[in-house]
């Protein structure tokens, strides 16, 4: 009995490490193929209305509540030590540096990155990948490769929407509604987050997270059995292991990347 | 999908994205990161520096005038050799004077410089002669304690 | 360079793993003939199409198209010969997010500098030779299982193939369709000078237009010929799947212990 769990538990890992393989050939085969999605770029174009645009309503409205909450949350911890002033300081570092990289990312996957791994699923199991082999048009660089360069120029774009909107909704909170000092709230802000470190590293993160939410749902929909639970079997996998990938990667970028301030 | 409406979409989207960027940048960050073409880097030897880290401001009457660019121990002296950048536009006296201040009471340190009275100023590489150590709490309190016992003493 | 066989499969084996799909296939299309492909369901016809699509490699022998042997072609090679082929799925696995009209036009513009104009004109000539002219704005979601293959067929002869492949053309359509199908299948053959492979196990529209038959059971070809030559053959597999009978060769019964054995009140069980 217990040779046979280890058997099989063997069996996954082999089979486990053999998927990681065969996502690393596909995400190497998609920036080989990506020449079309350049040259034709209204096909990226196209994507980009799919996973980008489609995704604007749920990253500014996620955006103005959490930074709301950030201004209930944080004007309660300052207060303890009367420094309600550098409220600020804390939405927007919180955002700029965190929240907004992150938490984009995971609507992101949830939204966008489902909905590519289903279409490829489907068009997967419907045969059309196959009938456009047959047609010699390359699928990877038709299909795969533009919604890969979409989702990559989309991810920093949707994370700097939202922490904008993010301030917002602490200004709107702390400024309007409780009555912090909104000279005090725009000049401590200013002074405390700088471009290099906090703006910049926020931007990098979230392209980072934008390449590994789009190759994860891509090699997902394009590995998906041709069945129904196979697609939506890749469907629930995209959103958890992209999730999980974005938080690791963040946890890793930021001991990177701020490790120099101790 | 019409083509025009979805180029339409996806540049407003671009756009607004870029705007969002953009206002981080300028409105909500600051770009006062002080780099190499226009600054000029002087050495300030101190026996304690506290919790000065790099990337702290260099203050004259309160305005920041460069940044902390590197800290180092020096083996040979056994004090902290702390190097500033800083702006070209402003020049110092050569017997300036840095400070390690607290900024607030629980706040991050910098270094305050006050100008001197000297006509020659610094130039690149040059070194900050006149240093005033951070102020650590455990000493202060020492004194504090030793001056009460005096004080008590001779009763 | 004239070929008279436009495919030649010789002495071809595939496995899928570990278990032997086709074991030593020999098989000539010529220009102009309708070759029909039959037999029982997994017993390998779909993977023959795949072969000769270069979908596959064969595990040994050799497939040629056109005199070029598959094997020895690298993809860019392969991407040059497919565009001499064209294939109809099962379903017509059509482009579900584009109109009719781009459905065929897609070819068109992914391999030739054509002006729209120009486009325009084929894609509406090659719906016209499959009765479907007036559909092109329909989008496939609002097409009948019948139609959808016929716009699936339009697109596949949109470059002006050589050879045209159907995976089960006729499977699951009813009757009228039925025979429209088989009708376009050997007009367009006729007329456009194609040579069509079919693979089917719909015996009575299939033997109405095919040139030749090759049976296929389990990995090897049991009977090939002339329509009438099937029709006649009293090969017992043959003769089973050409009248449907339900005994002969292929049994009835999935192999399983003995009913008497198997069954709980009464008989044997301990």
């Amino acid at each position: 009995m217990l040779k046979q769990a280890i058997a099989r538990l063997g069996n996954r890992t082999l089979q486990g490490v053999g998927r990681i393989g065969f996502a690393v050939r596909f995400f190497v085969a998609i920036m080989l193929h990506s020449g079309t999605a350049f040259r034709r770029f209204g096909l990226t174009i196209r994507e980009m209305y799919f996973s980008g645009v489609q995704s604007l309503v749920i990253i500014l409205v996620s955006g103005l509540f959490v930074g709301m909450v950030l201004g209930l949350q944080g004007y309660e911890t300052l207060q303890t030590y009367g420094a309600e002033e550098s409220l600020g300081i804390l939405v927007a570092l919180s955002l700029v540096r965190e929240l907004g990289p992150v938490v984009a990312a995971l609507l992101f996957a949830s939204r966008a990155g489902s909905a590519i791994t289903a279409e490829i699923g489907l068009m997967k199991a419907t045969e059309q990948l196959s009938a456009m082999e047959m047609m010699a048009v390359d699928p990877i660089a038709r299909v795969v490769a533009p919604r890969f360069w979409a989702g990559v120029i989309s991810m920093p774009l949707l994370a700097a929407l939202f922490s904008a909107m993010g301030i917002f909704g602490g200004y709107l909170v702390g400024v309007q509604l409780i009555g912090v000092d909104e000279g005090a709230f725009w000049s401590q802000m200013q002074s405390a987050v700088d471009f290099e470190q906090d703006i910049l590293n926020g931007v990098i993160k979230s392209v980072v997270f934008g390449i590994a939410i789009t190759t994860i749902a891509l090699f997902e929909g394009y590995d998906a059995p041709p069945t129904a639970e196979g697609v939506s079997g890749a469907t629930t996998r995209t959103v958890v292991t992209s999730s999980l990938a974005v938080l690791a990667l963040d946890f890793v970028l930021t001991a990177f990347m701020f490790r120099g301030l101790s | 999908m019409n083509k025009t409406i979805l180029d339409l979409w996806v540049g407003l989207f671009v756009i607004v994205g870029i705007a969002a960027l953009l206002f981080l940048t300028l409105k909500v960050g600051s770009m006062n990161t002080v780099n190499n073409s226009d600054s000029y880097e002087v050495v300030a030897r101190f026996e304690n520096i506290g919790g000065l880290k790099t990337r702290a401001p260099v203050k004259s009457a309160g305005v920041v005038v460069g940044r902390v660019v590197d800290v180092r121990f020096d083996n040979e002296m056994y004090e902290a050799a702390v190097t500033l950048r800083l702006d070209k536009r402003y020049a110092f006296p050569k017997d300036t004077s840095a400070a390690i201040m607290t900024s607030g009471l629980l706040g991050e340190q910098y270094i305050g410089l006050e100008a001197g009275g000297d006509s020659v100023k610094l130039k690149d590489k040059d070194r900050i002669m006149i240093t005033q150590d951070a102020v650590v709490l455990e000493n202060l309190i020492g004194q504090f304690l030793y001056g009460n016992a005096q004080e008590g003493a001779p009763k | 360079m004239q070929h008279d066989n436009l495919v030649e499969i010789e002495d071809v084996a595939f496995d899928y793993g570990a278990r032997p799909v086709l074991k030593g296939i020999n098989l000539t299309a010529r220009r102009g003939q309708v070759i029909a492909i039959m037999g029982s369901s997994g017993c390998g016809k779909t993977t023959l199409l795949r072969l000769i699509g270069g979908q596959i490699k064969p595990g040994q022998g050799t497939v040629r198209v056109a005199g070029e042997s598959l094997g020895e072609l690298n993809q860019a090679g392969l991407y040059r010969l497919r565009r001499k082929m064209g294939m109809l799925f099962q379903f017509g696995a059509l482009f579900t997010d584009m109109s009719v009209f781009d459905n065929v036009a897609f070819q068109l513009r992914e391999h030739s500098d054509l002006p729209e104009d120009a486009i325009h004109d084929m894609v509406l000539m090659k719906l016209h030779a499959v009765g479907l002219r007036g559909a092109s704005q329909l989008m496939p979601a609002e097409l009948s299982g019948g139609m959808a293959r016929r716009v699936a067929l339009a697109r596949a002869i949109a470059l002006d193939p050589q050879l045209v492949m159907y995976d089960e053309p006729f499977a699951g359509l009813d009757p009228i369709s039925l025979g429209v199908t088989g009708n376009l299948i050997r007009r367009l053959t006729d007329t456009l000078g194609l040579t069509s492979i079919l693979v089917t196990h719909d015996v009575q529209e299939s033997l109405k237009i095919v040139d030749y038959v090759y049976f296929v059971s389990e990995g090897v070809i049991v009977a090939e010929g002339t329509a009438d030559d099937i029709r006649a053959s009293d090969l017992p597999y043959v003769h089973q799947f050409v009248h449907g009978e339900a005994e002969g060769p292929v049994t009835f019964h999935y192999p399983a212990a003995p009913y008497v054995e198997d069954l709980r009140l009464g008989g044997q069980s301990a």
